[in-house]
């Protein structure tokens, strides 16, 4: 399958594969930030994570709340993403490919 | 509180017929349109996003964490939650870091990922080895929670109930292959998300529709701290250990992956992904209030007197709020989720012993459609037959523990083979052998040595490794071994050929 090498060795080429990963990267150290941030600190913080916010509803019951909706909301920037900025490009650098 | 839990109610009955013909129906209409491989591992590619996302949640919402994680929330408060959002952020790891390339490249398995460019003959059979080593403890623990679940619910004998969800689900997998699998994990997701929510609106119609007064409700009975941490994080890096396997476990779950190569093409992958994180999502925050909602109403000492591990929660307080005949969908929902993960996970096990080991190992890719499916049929009765004959002889056992080491040999043997294959063009036959088989093989052993097994199950004074969850050691040696190993041999072809490998990973050139 040579018929892609021209768009293989292309600047956007590069562009759009860098750009994947910096953006995929960046979400998956957001995330772990969010969860792993949220382990480590029920771990060291316990009387932080225990405190009461309003009658018996504790910090802790808003954060785990909080995780859940923050790890679908990275999911979703993904998409909003890519749908946007990837797909169009990967179109354009598609139809070049396939032309040659 | 009388229960009629134990005994097979009418309503019980009913519903559960009322699914099992639902589904051997789709299942009569999806074998008429299974002809080709095509149809019988990836439902002709036909499957929409939005139908994609509810079966990727219906494989993924066992009965464990229904059943199981209402219980752990209504024995252990709080603890329940933290270990509820950990099966969640595996979702978005698997969007960012392999959605799209894996369905770029593969084809019916993820080994086909993984064996693009290298040897096929090696790398299929690591590849089917570490993927059959992850599915086997996984349908051993859900055969052995069916036959206890099931004997709790209905009071029918424990070998009936693992015969009954294994002829059913054959009978899917068999006759319907990935079609009829794809709408029955549908169907139950849809049953499930209902059943669970209105179970959640029956739980909040007692406390005035606000979760503060259901844990207010909460803390008057069992005092404030079962809305505070309890023993589940006392060691962070055990903690951290258990989140490593569940984040990364679900990037390389066999059965989990292939359902990306029943939707056209990777942006349909991509917005399932987002479909499914929703279904999932919404399932863990709503099914804690439901755990809350059986402590506060129901009671710790009949939920544990029931069942010591707390499984009866969720459906005691369904009985307490809805009385029998809801109480009997609720027991037919959670038999249709177990029937549902099973044959996820039968099939995903005869796709790996048909596709990867007969069609690619033995016949080196030469086997007409016409054998590979006759073969297909065969291993599914295969591993079918298995999963039922473990599920006898493991009667009694308690294999709670397995579904945290399929997870764990999933993240260490499975995925950094994946990831390193997509995204490293040095990677090459020897680095993806021996990061499989090293990998999976970590994870076996440093469970075999933790407390889990040491202590719990074979009352030794002391483990031999410290945590109970290892891949937080098990992972790197994976990804490690993987790197050594590719980094002391080489493999010319394998590096020529990531250049192709790059146009169909990222533009989706070639792609199936």
């Amino acid at each position: 399958m040579q018929t892609g090498r021209h768009v293989l060795e292309s600047a956007e080429f590069r562009r759009l594969v860098a750009g994947r990963w910096r953006v995929s990267l960046a979400l998956t150290g957001l995330l772990f930030i969010l969860y792993y941030g949220y382990i480590i600190l029920i771990a060291t913080n316990r009387q932080l994570v225990s405190r009461p916010v309003s009658g018996a509803t504790t910090t802790g019951i808003l954060l785990a709340t909080a995780v859940i909706a923050g790890a679908w909301v990275l999911t979703a920037a993904y998409v909003v993403w890519a749908n946007r900025q990837y797909d169009p490009a990967v179109a354009e650098l598609r139809a070049r490919a396939e032309k040659r | 509180m009388q229960t009629s839990l134990g005994s097979p109610t009418l309503s019980a009955i009913v519903s559960f017929l009322v699914i099992v013909a639902l589904t051997l129906a789709v299942t009569y209409w999806a074998a008429r349109r299974t002809r080709s491989t095509r149809d019988f591992y990836a439902a002709g590619r036909s499957i929409s996003p939005f139908q994609n996302g509810l079966a990727l949640a219906g494989d993924y919402m066992s009965a464990a964490s229904f059943l199981g994680i209402a219980g752990l929330v209504a024995l252990r408060g709080y603890d329940g939650m933290i270990y509820a959002t950990g099966w969640l952020v595996g979702w978005p790891a698997l969007m960012f870091l392999i959605a799209e390339p894996l369905r770029n490249l593969g084809k019916f398995t993820f080994a086909d990922v993984v064996a693009f460019r290298l040897r096929q003959v090696p790398v299929r059979v690591a590849a089917a080895f570490g993927g059959i080593l992850t599915l086997l403890f996984y349908v051993l623990a859900q055969m052995v929670g069916a036959g206890n679940l099931i004997t709790l619910m209905f009071g029918l004998p424990y070998e009936w109930a693992v015969i009954i969800v294994g002829v059913v689900m054959l009978a899917y997998v068999l006759f319907g292959g990935m079609i009829a699998t794809t709408w029955v994990q549908i169907i139950k997701a849809i049953l499930l998300l209902f059943g669970v929510t209105v179970l959640t609106v029956l739980v909040l119609s007692r406390f005035n529709f606000s979760p503060g007064e259901l844990y207010s409700a909460v803390a008057a009975r069992y005092g404030q701290t079962a809305l505070e941490p309890g023993g589940l994080v006392s060691d962070p890096v055990d903690a951290i250990s258990l989140g490593l396997a569940l984040m990364f476990g679900l990037l390389g779950l066999p059965h989990i992956l292939m359902r990306f190569y029943t939707v056209p093409n990777a942006r349909a992958a991509r917005s399932s992904v987002l479909y499914a994180t929703g279904f999932i999502g919404y399932f863990y925050l709503i099914i804690p209030i439901v755990g809350f909602g059986a402590s506060a109403l129901v009671g710790r000492e009949i939920i544990r007197k029931v069942d010591s591990g707390g499984n009866m929660a969720a459906p005691l307080v369904a009985e307490l709020l809805g009385g029998t005949p809801f109480l009997g969908f609720i027991a037919a929902v959670a038999f249709a989720t177990i029937l549902a993960v099973v044959a996820g996970l039968t099939l995903a096990g005869a796709s790996a012993l048909s596709h990867d080991i007969f069609t690619h190992a033995i016949r080196k890719g030469h086997a007409t459609e016409h054998e590979q499916i006759r073969v297909a049929r065969i291993a599914t009765v295969a591993f079918g037959l298995i999963a039922v004959v473990l599920g006898i002889l493991f009667k009694g056992q308690n294999v709670a523990f397995m579904v945290g080491l399929a997870f764990a040999i999933a993240a260490s043997g499975n995925f950094p083979a994946l990831l390193l294959s997509i995204v490293w063009s040095r990677f090459n036959t020897a680095g993806a052998v021996w990061s499989i088989v090293s990998g999976a093989l970590m994870a076996v052993i440093l469970i075999g040595l933790s407390p889990t097994i040491r202590v719990d199950l074979l009352h030794y004074a002391t483990p031999m490794f410290p945590l109970r969850n290892p891949a937080i050691v098990s992972m790197p040696v994976g990804f490690l071994v993987g790197i050594i190993a590719s980094l002391v041999t080489r493999e010319p072809e394998a590096e020529a050929r990531f250049h192709d490998e790059k146009l169909r990973t990222y533009l989706g050139i070639g792609a199936e």
